[in-house]
């Protein structure tokens, strides 16, 4: 079989799989949408929550990511789970306790202010479209590569799936089946990490062989991969602080993904679902351990693929090139623009010039085609030829597109086909599971926090039913839209959101838990601070041009700085403005208090309950 | 129902506090080598330690994109052990305060 026929045969089961979850969990669940009592299991919890968490983003891009910032990209991967030590310790067990649906409720209750609730619940949509519309894509691009169909007609079917399930099974539905599609991804991510692993360096645990050596040589793989990436100009793979990745941003990325995990809406929601406080610390155990399968191996598919690329591709002519080079090829991920020789050159840094590696990037099938030709004809010595390296190196075009790195792995490894069509259905699973729990916050920011809170709180159930239902339809309508027309800016505005998150929610949650003098005023005051320096500055730097003038940290780790204001200007003001009163302190300890959490709760969302 | 106490009993209101003072010791022994770990060794101290070796890892590098993720669960596998063993004591606390 082909590896098409194997794509649609596996993609075509896991959906399946996932619906008919989705059908079971609604079976099952007749009791209308709160089901007090019936918690998630801290394990299953865990699952879901990794499988929540784990966008398309960590599933196809990370690895790349790693591949091609060597040391530094250890700050994405100790941000992102480095940031759930935060959440465990910091917010978990006391939003559990406190009990209610949403952040933007912990915000509003305990400050007792409607206009904080209404500057967290926009926090919250803004954050969780960005990341939806990405998750779309994603699912867009899966299908374009792997099925030859269009992105488009990939969105729209993605769009279905999650409509089906997100409406159908509500929270239950979505968290078992979330379950099933950690078990895809993580399966379709470690095989062929256990494959190439094996293959380079004869151990089957990728973490292990990523510390030894190429089988029947005596050099660390790690120094190898040094020599080769300083022999063809590129920067030390291992060595820390090069280029515009010094200490301090390092640092200030690494710390902002931190607090922003810790502040992100669709993670800390998972930790109502349990049963109790003792169950929301086991769940963020769970889901950490769960997580850090993806995220220790991830490291590993980095090295292995940066070694294949760097040996395995320089020198070669057209005719010694391996199968997957030519394969991908074809998608536009990797190009070879020769410079005459007939031999691939792989360059970077100091050689960036000779490099003859490109991707094709947001340039259409149209203008690639023509570069293409124009290159011919330069090759040929056509004075109307254009030497389409050089036009793509202008275009910031130069080496291989990330995503290729998880993607192309198992051919790299010479696996089964089989496994290239599981690595098709795990991004699937990866982008799908988190669209489905972002959509879910969407409605319930909406239906709960706005509609229900604000603007009519003696909204009866099925009114605010039907608000919730057409708010999920609404959105995931809108999350397509932005899926098939993506802002040029999604993938920098995901970043950003960890920024503004770390700016905005984090210290707020936190001083709110950990101290009961801390009024309304001080920590609005301090919310506005620092989302709005931190929006500014991104802004500035991405529109305006400066030129990171706040000690020299670029827009990804700015929000570092607007969550020290706003812990800064909070506690200065504290003083100068009355502590809470009475009723919030008892609110404060009875959070800190570990007995008698309330019953565990659904999000209000589920079809079962007309 | 577990049974719930009333935060406004003042007998009540000290155990919490009593809880709450040990809770912060825990949290604050974890949070002082999750900084050390994941941003001390991970970043700060990054390019010393590769002057050291873990197997074929520079222990800098290994810090970054291995060490630091493993430390960070077994810091939230510990604070899950301590503090449900603390919750327990708490609840017995409770009960002798309020007998």
């Amino acid at each position: 079989m082909s590896v098409q026929t194997w794509t649609f045969l596996f993609v075509g089961v896991t959906f399946s799989l996932y619906l008919v979850i989705a059908w079971l969990s609604r079976v099952s669940d007749t009791k209308g949408f709160y089901v007090a009592g019936q918690g998630i299991p801290a394990i299953a919890n865990g699952m879901a929550t990794a499988a929540d968490w784990m966008s398309a983003a960590s599933f196809i891009s990370m690895a790349g990511l790693i591949s091609t910032l060597g040391y530094a990209g250890g700050m994405y991967l100790m941000g992102w789970t480095g940031g759930y030590v935060l959440l465990a310790l910091l917010l978990a067990p006391y939003l559990r306790k406190f009990g209610h649906y949403t952040v933007p409720d912990f915000i509003g209750d305990r400050y007792r202010s409607n206009a904080a609730r209404i500057v967290a619940v926009a926090c919250a949509i803004f954050v969780s479209f960005t990341y939806v519309a990405g998750q779309m894509r994603g699912v867009g691009i899966v299908f374009s590569r792997f099925l030859e169909v269009d992105v488009n007609v990939g969105v729209y079917v993605g769009v279905a799936i999650v409509f089906v399930y997100a409406t159908l099974g509500g929270m239950k539905g979505i968290t078992w089946t979330q379950v099933a599609q950690y078990w895809v991804l993580i399966t379709a991510f470690l095989t062929p990490a256990i494959a190439i692993s094996l293959d380079l360096t004869g151990t089957a645990i990728p973490q292990i062989g990523l510390g030894s050596s190429l089988i029947g040589e005596t050099v660390p793989l790690l120094e190898k991969l040094n020599l080769i990436s300083a022999d063809l100009g590129f920067a030390s793979y291992t060595e820390p602080f090069i280029g515009s990745w010094d200490k301090l941003n390092v640092f200030c990325v690494t710390l902002a993904l931190m607090a922003g995990t810790a502040g992100l809406p669709h993670v800390i929601v998972r930790f109502y679902t349990v049963k109790n406080v003792a169950a929301a610390r086991w769940s963020a155990f769970w889901a950490l351990l769960f997580i850090a399968l993806l995220y220790l191996t991830a490291p590993a598919i980095g090295a292995f693929a940066r070694y294949t690329m760097l040996d395995g591709l320089n020198g070669k002519t057209e005719a010694e090139l391996p199968e997957w080079f030519n394969s991908w090829e074809r998608t536009g991920l990797i190009l070879w623009m020769d410079d005459g020789d007939g031999r691939l050159t792989y360059t970077g840094g100091a050689r960036a010039d000779e490099n003859e590696l490109f991707r094709s990037g947001n340039l259409g099938a149209i203008r690639i085609g023509e570069i293409k030709q124009g290159h011919e004809r330069w090759l040929a010595g056509d004075p109307a030829g254009k030497n389409g390296g050089a036009v793509l190196r202008q275009a910031g075009l130069s080496g291989p597109d990330q995503d290729i790195i998880v993607l192309a792995t198992p051919e790299m490894a010479g696996l089964a086909r089989w496994i290239i069509a599981l690595v098709a259905a795990g991004g699937l699973a990866a982008a799908l599971s988190t669209a489905s729990g972002l959509l879910l916050v969407i409605s319930s920011s909406v239906a709960h926090d706005l509609y229900f809170r604000i603007l009519n709180p003696r909204a009866t159930e099925a009114q605010r039913l039907l608000v919730g239902r057409s708010v999920i339809g609404v959105a995931v309508v809108v999350a397509g839209i932005l899926g098939i027309y993506p802002p040029g800016f999604v993938s920098q505005v995901v970043a950003f959101a960890f920024g503004l998150a770390a700016a905005s929610f984090f210290p707020a949650i936190v001083l709110g838990i950990f101290s009961k003098r801390v009024g309304t005023y001080p920590a609005m005051f301090g919310m506005i601070v620092g989302i709005g320096f931190t929006a500014t500055y991104i802004l500035g730097s991405v529109y305006g041009g400066w030129s990171n003038w706040a000690f020299g940290i670029g827009p990804q780790g700015i929000g570092v700085i607007g969550m020290a204001l706003n812990f800064a200007v909070t506690l200065g003001l504290t003083p100068f403005f009355p502590a809470p009163d009475k009723s919030v302190q008892e609110l404060i300890l009875s959070i800190r208090e570990p007995e008698g959490a309330p019953p565990a709760l659904e999000i209000e969302y589920s079809s079962e309950a007309e | 129902m577990p049974h719930t106490p009333d935060e406004r009993d003042p007998r009540v209101a000290d155990a919490i506090n009593r809880y709450w003072k040990k809770n912060l010791a825990i949290m604050a022994v974890l949070l002082v080598i999750w900084a050390a770990v994941g941003l001390g060794a991970g970043v700060l101290f990054a390019d010393t330690l590769n002057a050291y070796h873990l197997g074929g890892y520079p222990l800098g590098f290994w810090f970054a994109q291995q060490g630091s993720i493993l430390t960070f669960v077994v810091l939230i596998l510990v604070y899950a052990i301590l503090l449900n063993r603390l919750d327990k004591k708490h609840h017995a606390d409770l009960e002798e305060v309020l007998r």
